[in-house]
Parts: structure tokens; C-alpha cells; sequence
């Protein structure tokens, strides 16, 4: 990398996430040399050694663009949230959990003491004393601290103001390489930055728009998990009763799954105008429903085995109610 | 936890133009009583009931929400009270895995003759919620939905139903 003080500042970070938008960013392959070429990487603990330390004494502002991945789980996701947000120009949710919360998100499902002791008290966890993480610790060489963890995961804008938003669980590698020369060209004065709270990256339609299974009249008498079905690969995944979120989930991945022969489960988020990505397919699911009877739509209801995962897998953060109740009640 | 005898539940009705929003009118002519805890919405049709609104009913405060809609077979749109009916169960589903009460959201048929239903179907609906306790859902210090940010990508669509 080199050093150049006349070149814009780059930086990008990582708080309750998995690290494939991490990936999904190298995954651009030869595109990587163009945002060397073009930024100065102040910032990026997955790819470079740098201290928070660091960007706390950088100038307010100083760093132009700053991808931001992961949901805000702990307090020190929410320090970082802030602090890159008082640092940057431009700052971007980058993912599916810095948007919506995505499946770290999920923990959103359950009071958080009940997580941190299924992570060191359960069976499969082998910890006979019974030992659990110290917010503060004492130790001969003075007072140590690791994060405390968050009654909810939130999202990127619930904590800090954001500028773009870019889904996707990872964001599709392609449409990372256009973000990246639209930048590029703003750089060099060939194009504008679009309005302020813009989608980018992604398309304003939805998935079952870019899918090219054959549509005709929806009309579900049972629901079916597609493990336990021979799928016809031309037809409609849910026109065979397969639960595809593609009907609220926004374009920009080309229909990657269903052209796979699998459903679309909502990794780009909420469709453009969809306000609670579970109503909306609440709303659709329900209406493709053959029966006005109500013991035989209940029956046909019990193909969707887990209704609150089918809906909000990645969006449940991001709702409008944001968690259940278990964790809710202790937010 | 909570004292339910000095519990006050806040309820959003979804009524039709045509059938439930006369009958709630009747119970009103009629001098029928009815808790206070209802607050009314009018919409055309219970078809037009967006999950949404629930949702965002319940997030901002409500403690239930009774959705109501001309009986099975005499919705002036044909079919579309079955398909709120379908979305209530659906709804229903995905609110109990929530760990919100199922029956914190309720489905009345009401015709516009049906004045003294729609009274009791009120009362006794304010009751069971009383019976189950606040929500508390909304949350003022920054959480809330409306003051925590967008939660979609764009300016909130006015989600108020225009008038008849
Ligand atoms: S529901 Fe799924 S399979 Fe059907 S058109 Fe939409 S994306 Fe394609
Ligand atoms: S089809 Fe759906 S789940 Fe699959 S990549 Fe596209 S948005 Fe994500
Ligand atoms: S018109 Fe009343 S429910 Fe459709």
C-alpha cells in the first residue's frame, strides 16, 4: 500500500458480523488494486494492523469513505459505530447486518443473559467452573474490560446517522466492483454521488422480477420445505408451494437462488417501498392461499414450520418491532 | 408485574367502510356503550388491512389491535375479507414466535346492522387484553420507531388511510 497524504482515506470495519462481506470485498479480485490505487487505507483490521487509538486521533471527517459491516451488538460495536461515523465523510451500511440486523440479528429472539449463558453453559460447552466473562477484571497490571453485550443487536442507523445503504448477505461481488468505479468516477469528477440515504449497489425492483421461473396463477394448497419435494426447475418455486421470499426482497443479485433451484430467503432485504419485510410477505403468502375455510387454511399454514424465521431471518432487527419479546422486554 | 385494574389498554380497531365502521356508528346512534379503549380506523375494506399496520400499531404503543371486516361472503370487494382473514391467522402465527400473545390481535365479522356485537365484541376484547397486560412496546429514549432512524431504506410512505 502506499502512502500517499494527497490520496482520499478508506477505511472499513467489521462489528457483529461473520466476516463474508469481508470476503465478498476481496472477492472482487483485480477491482481490489483500483481502490488501492485510488485511496489511502487508514483503516481495515480484517487486511491491516491499526489501533482504534489511531483513528481517534485522526481529524474529524478526514476519511472519506468507510464501509461498515456487522450489527451493533456490544458496546464497543456502538464506540466504533460513532467514532467512524464522526471520522467519515461518507459513511456506508455495508450487509445485510449492518442494514437489518441480518442472522445475528436473530438473537433479537432472546433475552441476552439467556445467549451469553447458552454460549458457556450448555452442553456442549465444556465449563465445569461454571466460568462466565467479566465486564472488568483486575489483573496485577490494572483494570482490564472486554464489551458488554447489548439487551438488542441494532442496526447501523439505529445508532448513528448513515449515508448509503448497500444489502446483501454478502453484497454480490459485482455489484461491490460498480459501487467501487462509481466512487472512483466520482473521484476523478466523471459522475455525482447519488442523493443522501440512496440504496446502492443493489436494483429497485424485486428478486422475482430478475427470476426467470414461469408464472402463472398462485393457488398453494399446501406449503412444502424443498428438501422433502422433486422441484420442477422451470415453474414458480412458491407456485409449488415452496415458501420463496423473492415477492419482497430487493433485486440485485439476479435471482441467485431460485435460479439454483433453491427459494429465495430475503439476504437483500426489504424491497424498495417495503416498510416491514415480514408484513409484506405475510401479506403475500397469504394470498396466494387456496382455502377460505379456516381449519384448512390452518392446516395449510403448518407448511411454514418457523413463520417468524421465514419472515425475518434477515430483517428482524431491522422491523418494526425490531425483536421479540423476551429480549424487548429487557431493552 | 403490572397492576391490571388501573390498566388503561390502548386498542387500534381496522373497521370497513361498509359494514363494521357502520355498525360501530349504529352502536353509536343507538347509544350503545363500548369502552373508551378503542381507537377507530377506517378503511375500505378489510382487505386493505396491511400486517403492517399492525405491526406498527403494536411497536408504537397499542396493546392490541381488533381487526374487523363484513362477515364471510358479503365483502363488497368479493373475497378480500377471506384474505384478511388468511393474514390473521399468518399474522397470528408469526406474532406467537415473536413471544408476542397471539391473542393480542383479534378478528371480528360485524355487519352494519350488528351495533350491539360490535359493542360487546369491544368490551370483551378489552377485557381479555386487560386480562393479559400492557405491551410496552414503544420505547421514547431513542428506540422507538419513529425516532430511531429508518428502518426502510426510504421515507415512510403515509401509512394513514384517506378518507371515504
Ligand atoms: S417467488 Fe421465487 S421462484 Fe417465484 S418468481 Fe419469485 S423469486 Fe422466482
Ligand atoms: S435469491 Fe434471495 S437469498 Fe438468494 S442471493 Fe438473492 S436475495 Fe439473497
Ligand atoms: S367490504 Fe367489508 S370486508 Fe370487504
Amino acid at each position: 500500500m502506499t502512502v500517499n497524504g494527497n490520496k482520499p482515506k478508506f477505511a472499513m470495519y467489521w462489528a457483529a458480523s461473520c466476516g463474508g462481506c469481508e470476503i465478498a470485498v476481496l472477492n472482487i479480485h483485480e477491482k481490489i488494486l483500483d481502490v488501492d490505487a485510488n485511496f489511502d487505507v487508514v483503516f481495515w483490521p480484517v487486511a491491516m494492523d491499526a489501533k482504534y487509538k489511531d483513528v481517534e486521533a485522526m481529524e474529524d471527517g478526514s476519511i472519506l469513505l468507510t464501509l461498515f459491516n456487522g450489527g451493533i451488538r456490544n458496546d464497543e460495536n456502538e464506540h466504533i459505530a460513532k467514532l467512524l461515523r464522526r471520522k467519515s465523510k461518507i459513511l456506508v451500511a455495508f450487509g445485510s447486518c449492518a442494514n437489518e440486523g441480518c442472522i445475528p440479528g436473530l438473537a433479537n429472539l432472546s433475552d441476552s443473559r439467556e445467549i451469553v449463558s447458552t454460549a458457556f453453559n450448555t452442553i456442549s460447552t465444556d465449563n465445569p467452573k461454571q466460568i462466565y466473562p467479566m465486564i472488568s477484571y483486575d489483573v496485577p497490571e490494572g483494570e482490564i474490560h472486554i464489551p458488554k453485550i447489548l439487551p438488542v443487536l441494532k442496526t447501523l442507523d439505529q445508532v448513528v446517522d448513515v449515508d448509503y445503504y448497500m444489502p446483501g448477505c454478502p453484497p454480490e461481488s459485482h455489484q461491490i466492483a460498480a459501487v467501487i468505479d462509481l466512487v472512483v468516477q466520482v473521484l476523478q469528477g466523471k459522475a455525482e454521488l447519488p442523493p443522501k440515504g440512496t440504496v446502492i449497489g443493489a436494483g429497485n425492483s424485486t428478486v422475482c422480477d430478475e427470476c426467470k421461473r414461469a408464472r402463472n396463477i398462485k393457488m398453494v394448497k399446501s406449503f412444502k420445505r424443498i428438501w422433502g419435494v422433486e422441484v420442477d426447475p422451470e415453474l414458480c418455486l412458491l407456485e409449488q408451494g415452496i415458501p420463496c421470499n423473492g415477492i419482497a426482497t430487493r433485486s440485485g443479485c439476479n435471482a441467485r437462488c431460485p435460479t439454483a433451484g433453491a427459494q429465495c430467503i430475503g439476504c437483500y432485504g426489504p424491497a424498495e417501498g417495503v416498510i416491514d419485510y415480514g408484513a409484506r410477505l405475510i401479506s403475500a403468502f397469504a394470498s396466494v392461499i387456496d382455502s377460505n375455510d379456516p381449519e384448512e387454511i390452518d392446516r395449510i399454514l403448518d407448511g411454514i414450520v418457523d413463520p417468524t424465521g421465514q419472515f425475518y431471518r434477515f430483517n428482524l432487527a431491522g422491523s418494526l418491532l425490531k425483536a421479540g419479546k423476551p429480549a424487548w422486554e429487557k431493552a | 408485574m403490572n397492576n391490571n385494574e388501573t390498566f388503561d389498554p390502548v386498542i387500534i380497531g381496522f373497521t370497513c367502510n361498509w359494514c363494521s365502521y357502520r355498525a360501530a356508528d349504529l352502536a353509536g346512534t343507538s347509544r350503545t356503550k363500548y369502552p373508551h379503549n378503542i381507537r377507530l380506523i377506517r378503511l375500505m375494506c378489510s382487505g386493505r388491512l396491511d400486517p403492517t399496520f399492525v405491526f406498527k400499531a403494536l411497536a408504537n404503543g397499542a396493546d392490541g389491535v381488533m381487526i374487523t371486516g363484513c362477515h364471510p361472503g358479503e365483502c363488497h370487494y368479493l373475497e378480500q375479507n377471506y384474505k384478511a382473514l388468511r393474514r390473521f391467522h399468518l399474522l397470528r402465527r408469526t406474532l406467537k414466535g415473536l413471544g408476542v400473545e397471539p391473542e393480542r390481535v383479534k378478528l371480528v365479522w360485524a355487519s352494519a346492522a350488528e351495533g350491539k356485537k360490535f359493542a360487546t365484541e369491544v368490551g370483551s376484547f378489552v377485557e381479555e387484553i386487560r386480562a393479559l397486560g400492557p405491551l410496552n412496546w414503544y420505547r421514547s429514549n431513542g428506540r422507538s420507531p419513529d425516532d430511531s432512524g429508518p428502518t426502510s431504506h426510504e421515507p415512510a410512505p403515509d401509512l394513514k388511510e384517506v378518507p371515504a
